[in-house]
């Protein structure tokens, strides 16, 4: 009996949590007139999708969609190989610098990314002067930062799972004639692999989610803004177009969603293996 | 190889990635102290005015400034606010999902899951409209249609941490529920057998043993919290009416890109910089003497 008690508790509060996402999603779908409806009901009779057609052609939401996509895949695509490359050094090797190096990472991890907007966006100005493609309204600035705040964390945790791959493979495989750099691509790059996904998961989401620079960045470019702020474009003082907002939310959020789902059990086990490296 | 071979492909490997931090975070920290000590506004910017040396002007200017110190005040009350309700429902919920079956649990940790993954911006509308004063579902349930969440500034402040603990509880759940699930039956089964109460069992077995997991968890949301920027920025409409809603990463912001005052911006990143460090020290700190190993 009071298990029965305490098991619906637990769904209400699950119905609750789940509730807003619900709502995001239903609202995508409603016609525009159950949207703004002084009295609202949670359900539709009358699906439509044209939420998502206004969310799509109005503000022109494939854009920033594709443009969120690529500095995220870049982001992640350069996390790997930059932070596999540097993981393996610090594990790999002994040279003199090796410990400070580490504790250096460690420190950086705890700086406040947020705070150094000022100095980023007088760099990215500067940068953009002789190379614009990753200066100011230009999404290459975007992928810099975004790479630069995911690579502490991500060399940080491949560092366990390079140090489990035992280094007798390594002498197996030179002694099989691999070269140096046959090792590292075709043997060691395919055992860390867990470790990358569960990386990169974490540099993706960074980089989709961020509002903060893609608003300090891109100011002028519109056509180079992101998920995020184009969903402000819809976010008017008097009248929200509330229907085309969720249609967005919903879009924004759903691949975030399917990659946690698809990830989260290698996710658990990859930061396991960080902790215990 | 010898070792001065190994230093020299180590470096190699190194390379981009010193490159990228060194020139992307490294510099920009250096940066971020150096433009604090300079009077850097809109003329700077254009280059039509020379630099002037200020010192430590921005921070005496700010150190005076009433706004300043209301602004703490509100950033240390918000993220305390959103740290013991994040605590508080995480370790609630993760004790309840110890006590039900696999499938109302799984129900349970996949809408935690959705919360979770939520980008802060998504969130942060689908807060609103919900509580929107003409068509929000909240409103129409309580039956207080017109009513204005954002529009008083206690109101508005408890509504975004609302948000905040949405999506940042399931952390604290997921990782504590870990924690219970890794307690061994035995000792759970000892305190059992001695006749110890539920509760008792909570409190002298349980807790102290997740006192390690408590402290990791508790220390990342207070520098999560700390810091948030999106939510304050979307739910508030940049800090509230007349700035009444700011906490200090928003008020950094707003210094700097809105009021152009670039230095004092850069002022207000620094003191942030070295509340954070400090509270991390303490973090790490703790965390050596509850045994842990880096």
């Amino acid at each position: 009996m009071r298990r029965w008690l305490t098991e619906g508790f637990v769904l209400v509060i699950a119905a609750v949590v789940a509730f807003p996402l619900f709502w995001m999603v239903l609202s995508a779908f409603k016609p525009e007139d159950e949207i703004i409806s002084a009295d609202p009901v949670p359900w539709t009779t009358r699906p439509t999708l044209d939420s998502f057609t206004r969310a799509l052609t109005v503000a022109n939401f494939g854009r920033y969609f594709v443009n969120s996509i690529v500095v995220a895949l870049i982001v992640v695509a350069l996390s790997i190989l930059i932070s596999f490359l540097a993981a393996t050094a610090l594990t790999r090797f002994r040279f003199r610098s090796r410990t400070t190096l580490l504790i250096m990472l460690l420190v950086v991890q705890m700086v406040p990314v947020e705070a150094l907007t000022v100095p980023l966006f007088f760099l990215m100005r500067s940068v953009g002067d002789s190379v614009p493609v990753f200066g100011l309204n230009h999404l290459g600035s975007l992928v810099l930062v975004h790479l630069a705040f995911s690579l502490p964390f991500a060399i940080w945790m491949l560092r366990g799972f390079v140090a489990a791959v035992p280094v007798e493979l390594e002498e197996a495989a030179t002694l099989d004639g691999a070269s140096r750099f046959r090792f590292l691509w075709q043997v060691l790059f395919p055992l860390v692999a867990p470790g990358l996904v569960a990386t990169s998961v974490l540099s993706f989401i960074h980089a989709w989610n961020d509002f903060l620079f893609a608003k300090t960045f891109i100011i002028s470019a519109v056509e180079n803004q992101t998920l995020p702020l184009a969903l402000q474009v819809f976010v008017k003082p008097d009248q929200n177009d509330w229907g085309a907002i969720m249609a967005g939310s919903t879009l924004m959020t759903i691949p975030v969603l399917i990659f946690f789902i698809f990830v989260q059990r290698r996710l658990v086990s990859g930061l396991a293996g960080a902790v215990k490296g | 190889m010898t070792a001065k071979g190994q230093g020299r492909t180590a470096f190699a490997y190194l390379a981009p990635a010193l490159l990228v931090l060194g020139g992307l975070l490294a510099y920009p920290i250096y940066q971020l102290v150096l433009i604090s000590l300079f009077d850097y506004g809109q003329e700077q910017v254009s280059g039509g005015a020379p630099l002037e040396f200020l010192g430590l002007g921005n921070y005496q200017k700010l150190l005076g400034d009433q706004q300043f110190w209301t602004v703490l005040g509100q950033t240390v009350g918000f993220a305390a606010v959103c740290v013991v309700g994040t605590l508080l429902v995480g370790a609630f919920l993760a004790i309840l999902a110890t006590r039900v079956r696999t499938w109302v649990r799984m129900t349970l940790f996949l809408a935690a899951l959705g919360a979770w993954s939520t980008p802060a911006v998504a969130g942060s509308t689908i807060w609103l409209f919900l509580f929107d004063a003409n068509f929000g579902f909240v409103n129409e349930v309580l039956g207080i249609q017109g009513f204005s969440w954002t529009f008083d500034k206690w109101t508005a402040f408890g509504l975004v941490a609302a948000q905040v603990i949405w999506c940042s509880f399931p952390f604290v759940m997921v990782t504590l529920y870990a924690g219970i699930k890794a307690i061994p039956g035995e000792v759970l089964e000892a305190a059992a057998l001695d006749g110890a109460s539920a509760f008792r069992t909570a409190w002298s077995v349980i807790l102290p043993l997740l006192r390690p997991i408590i402290l990791v968890v508790t220390i990342q949301s207070i520098i999560w919290d700390f810091k948030v920027f999106t939510q304050i920025y979307v739910m508030t409409n940049g800090g509230g009416i007349a700035g009444r809603n700011l906490v200090l990463n928003v008020y950094a912001y707003q210094q700097a890109f809105a009021a152009s005052e670039y230095g004092l911006g850069a002022a207000i990143g620094v003191v942030m910089t070295v509340l954070l460090l400090g509270i991390t020290m303490f973090y790490l700190r703790a965390l050596k003497r509850s045994g842990e190993v880096l």
